[in-house]
């Protein structure tokens, strides 16, 4: 077994365990490289199935083809889309590119809180409806006990102290000091009322790995991630006024591969195009405590 | 970095005794840091006016410096010509057990440090041997801070004799004993002129030797079942059974055996989601079979291969566990045990040894184990669970303990407990001891209802008309003026089973308390009937043992998969009604239950 295939048996057994021991769960689908190689991997678990539904935080300053990506795949694959939205904010223009608060107050208010309300079921649930193609308000109101996150440790720091089953408070904090332990395959899937675990398949995978997959598998990824002509692309996807693109001729998955290989990006943090990690030294770190995926 | 082997390193030992140091050198030595990183750190310390410290490169990378000391295991990578590394660095804090028991579980090998000034700590002992019980064979020791040792042979020969005198107590051999500093680089990633009376390899060199975790394909197969799909919804109708090989393997047409249930049936296929046809595969795949005949198979059974040497059944057994639970661990307390897929209801029966940390000599008369004890223990299921001795194959001999949602304590299966006695036999001993009786007698009740009392549990698979010839029977006995009661599962679960979280999970206290209820209600001189789906035999011969010295009756409809026990009655799947029910009370009235007039 080489070194892909044995990421994929450890993803796919982290999220068969996930679906034994949470009725509520929930995956989370950032439409990006990482979540999107996460669902293909529950594909693989479930066998061409995603059994649970997938919700999507629709900032509302996500790049559109984000967003035509993301239906079309759902609808092709049959899934049972979620999308949260924090819509006090955005209608009282509390956003940064509405420039009345700075970039981590923004991700705070848009990211955050959107997931933290969403996922408790306090604000609505959009759901698509598979055939009209819009989105209905869902009547399921209930909390999620089980979110999956497709976090890699090699992201950045604070990462790489994550659990695969990881336990938040009610608030969605994390202490970051005092996590469970874990055994050989034995997880924390025992959870006091009112808290719930966040699940993490992906966090042995590196950057790498998720391209490599990616084209072993041929998993169909929006085309943002490659050279868009003009000699640039993007490597993390987030909201367009805060996310930058590198500088990269790489045209398809291949290209893409060859360039990290080459070492290009190996002293450039992965994330270094988004610009809400720079404004504070932790950033990232005080988001995540916060619940920020 | 490449998509190489990827080797998981630990490192593990006191605090303070450098393994931060080690990491930073490995990580410059390799040529491992990011651009300008050593150069940066070095001119922050000259700023600050304080002497540079490899160990700072870490805490640079991984900018955690919030208290001084590591707080948690986390990662850094190195790669040579060969493959990738992974170190794992795990705190040596006494406090943070849990954070090092995480890391060293994560990996294939591990480096124990020892200062060579300070000698063998507490946490050197109890490091070394919770590597051995998280089954970590490949194990280097490097007694490191040489230099403060002047380079000295004695020094690192003393050390290695203690140190392998205690290894060889507790059943670990080390792979070398590599004197190195850290703070100079001797030994790190090649030999050193300081230490030229040494011949062994360096760290570096002996990392490059350990080996990738084994695939185990030559063992017996043992997959524990994670769960059995079935996504109609989806117009899918295979009924999938899936989990991860742990070991052997496996091919189409194979016969297997799932236990502890003793339930056999045949491969029929290897199933896949964008993956070739398989007819064959093996360990350590997560993947799913189809089979050819449909049973009723819970998960947590381990499937086996037939032919191939099986695990042990049983529900007491012998184990080493070391507990890292805030609540020790005591007796007379109901905790989760989960080993492989399984998860059952535990008890700690004795406490046969516990061992002082810091000496690992033992400590006699201990009734319980508390945080950071590590002890030799019996303890036992509410049921039977399968499992191996770790020393035949460790993924289905090691286990956790849950107490109060959090994973307590972990641990290996070294033996099968000889005593035949139970914790259930023992509560209903002294249960029926206790048992408060009113005035009236049970032969007086029986007398004035025309009937004994009698507890009627019917199973088999769900869709086989169980309910309707349960409900029947209770209609056919109340016409005919006798004393019965039709308790239906959810009116239970909803309300005395309410405070559970899962009826699945808890399925020994649901069961538990379907026998406690019926000891009662046989005692009133009800004929009291149930349905439970899909039990087993263990299951059966609990509620037996529960509801005693009251009577029991089962009646399974459907196929008889019970390979130990035998039920008083079998239908056929969809027998009809009426039919069933006459052939129930015929045997109640010829085991003397219900008057003959009643037939
Ligand atoms: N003289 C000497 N000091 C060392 C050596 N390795 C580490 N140290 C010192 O020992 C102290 C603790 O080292 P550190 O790597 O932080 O230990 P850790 O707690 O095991 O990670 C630091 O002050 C280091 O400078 C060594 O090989 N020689």
């Amino acid at each position: 077994m080489d070194h892909l295939e044995s990421l994929e048996a450890q993803s796919v057994h982290i999220l068969r365990e996930a679906y034994r021991e949470f009725k509520s769960l929930v995956m989370l689908w950032s439409i990006g490289k990482d979540s999107t190689v996460l669902l293909w991997l529950a594909r693989k678990a479930f066998f061409g199935h995603a059994p649970f539904p997938l919700m999507h935080i629709d900032t509302a300053f996500k790049i559109p083809e984000m967003i035509e990506y993301r239906n079309n795949i759902a609808l092709e694959w049959k899934l049972n889309l979620i999308v949260g939205q924090n819509k006090k904010a955005l209608e009282e223009k509390q956003t940064y590119p509405d420039g009345k608060i700075d970039r981590l107050t923004c991700c705070r208010y848009l990211k955050s809180e959107a997931l933290k309300h969403t996922l408790a079921g306090e604000w609505p649930r959009y759901r698509l409806n598979h055939s009209t193609g819009k989105f209905d308000i869902d009547v399921n109101k209930e909390a999620y006990t089980g979110v999956i996150v497709g976090v890699r440790a090699d992201e950045e720091g604070s990462r790489s102290k994550e659990r695969y089953f990881s336990p938040r408070d009610k608030q969605s904090d994390w202490n970051v000091d005092d996590q469970p332990p874990e055994l050989w395959n034995q997880y924390k899937t025992d959870f006091a009322p009112g808290t719930h675990i966040r699940v993490h398949p992906l966090l042995d995978w590196t950057e790498l790995n998720i391209w490599e997959y990616i084209e072993k598998e041929n998993i169909p990824i929006t085309s943002l991630y490659f050279d868009n002509g003009k000699g640039k692309r993007y490597r993390s996807l987030g909201c367009y006024p805060c996310t930058g693109s590198v500088e990269s001729t790489a045209r398809n998955v291949k290209e893409i591969i060859a360039e990290l290989k080459s070492g290009k990006f190996a002293n450039i943090a992965e994330r270094s195009g988004r610009a809400q990690d720079k404004d504070d030294g932790g950033g990232l770190e005080t988001l995540r405590r916060e619940g920020y995926m | 970095m490449e998509t190489k082997n990827l080797l998981k390193i630990v490192i593990v030992g006191h605090v303070d005794h450098g393994k931060s140091t080690i990491i930073g050198r490995l990580l410059a030595d390799t040529g491992s840091l990011p651009n300008g990183k050593l150069e940066q750190v070095q001119e922050n310390c000259r700023r600050n006016s304080k002497p540079f410290e490899y160990a700072f490169l870490l805490d640079a990378l991984k900018n955690e410096q919030r208290q001084g000391i590591t707080i948690d295991m986390a990662r850094c990578f190195f790669k040579t010509a060969n493959r990738n590394y992974m170190i794992i660095d795990a705190p040596g804090h006494i406090e943070f057990l849990k954070n090092m028991v995480t890391g060293a579980a994560r990996a294939d090998a591990a480096l124990l440090v020892i200062d060579a000034h300070e000698g063998i700590q507490e946490n050197s002992k109890r490091h070394g041997y919770i590597l051995g019980m998280l089954g970590i064979k490949q194990v280097a020791v490097i007694i490191n801070k040489f230099d403060l040792a002047d380079y000295k042979k004695d020094v690192y020969e003393n050390i290695v004799k203690e140190y392998s005198e205690f290894l060889k107590n507790i059943g670990v051999t080390a792979s070398s004993f590599i004197p190195a500093s850290g703070r100079f680089g001797d030994n790190i990633v090649k030999g050193s002129e300081n230490i030229s009376w040494y011949k062994g390899p360096s760290i570096l060199e002996q990392l490059e030797t350990f080996a990738l975790k084994p695939d185990n394909l030559e063992k017996s197969f043992r997959m524990p079942v994670q769960d059995i799909y079935k996504f109609t919804e989806q117009n899918d109708e295979r009924r999938i059974v899936a989990g991860t090989i742990e070991t052997g393997s496996i091919k189409v047409g194979d016969d297997v055996v799932f236990l502890p249930s003793g339930k056999e049936n045949r491969i029929s296929s290897i199933e896949g989601f964008n993956s070739p046809v398989r007819k064959e595969i093996g360990a350590p795949y997560a993947t799913g079979f189809t089979l050819a005949t449909q049973i009723y198979i819970n998960p947590g059974e381990i499937m086996c291969k037939k032919g191939d040497a099986l695990p042990t059944v049983a529900s007491r057994f012998h184990v080493n566990i070391f507990w890292m639970g805030k609540a020790p661990f005591i007796k007379g307390k109901k905790y989760k045990l989960k080993l492989a897929a399984a998860r059952v209801n535990a008890e700690l029966v004795d406490i046969i040894n516990v061992l002082d940390a810091s000496e690992l000599s033992s400590i006699k008369g201990k009734k319980q184990l508390d945080r950071h004890d590590v002890g030799e223990c019996i303890i036992e299921t509410l049921k039977p669970i399968a499992f191996d001795f770790v020393t035949d194959i460790e993924s289905t001999g090691r286990f956790v303990i849950v107490d109060n949602y959090e994973i307590a304590g972990g641990g290996i299966v070294i033996g099968k407990a000889e005593d035949e006695s139970s914790l259930l036999k023992d509560h209903v001993q002294k249960r029926e001891y206790s048992w408060e009786r009113g005035l009236v007698t049970s032969s007086v009740r029986a007398g004035r209802n025309h009937h004994r009392g009698k507890f009627i549990v019917f199973t088999g698979d769900k869709d086989s008309g169980t309910r309707e010839i349960a409900k029947n029977l209770e209609q056919g006995l109340f016409n005919l003026n006798l004393n019965v009661y039709y308790l239906g599962m959810s009116s239970l679960v909803g309300g005395l089973d309410s405070d559970m979280k899962a009826v699945i999970e808890d399925r020994d206290e649901h069961i538990r308390r379907i026998g406690e209820l019926a000891r009662i209600m046989t005692d009133a001189g009800l004929i009291f009937i149930t349905v439970i789906d899909g039990a087993d035999e263990y299951d059966l011969d609990k509620l037996k043992l529960l509801n005693s010295p009251n009577e029991i009756l089962v009646v399974n409809v459907g196929e008889n998969y019970y390979t130990k026990f035998s039920p008083d009655l079998n239908f056929p799947a969809n027998t009809p009604v009426k039919e069933a029910t006459e052939k129930i009370k015929g045997l109640m009235s010829a085991s003397d239950i219900i008057p003959s007039y009643c037939i």
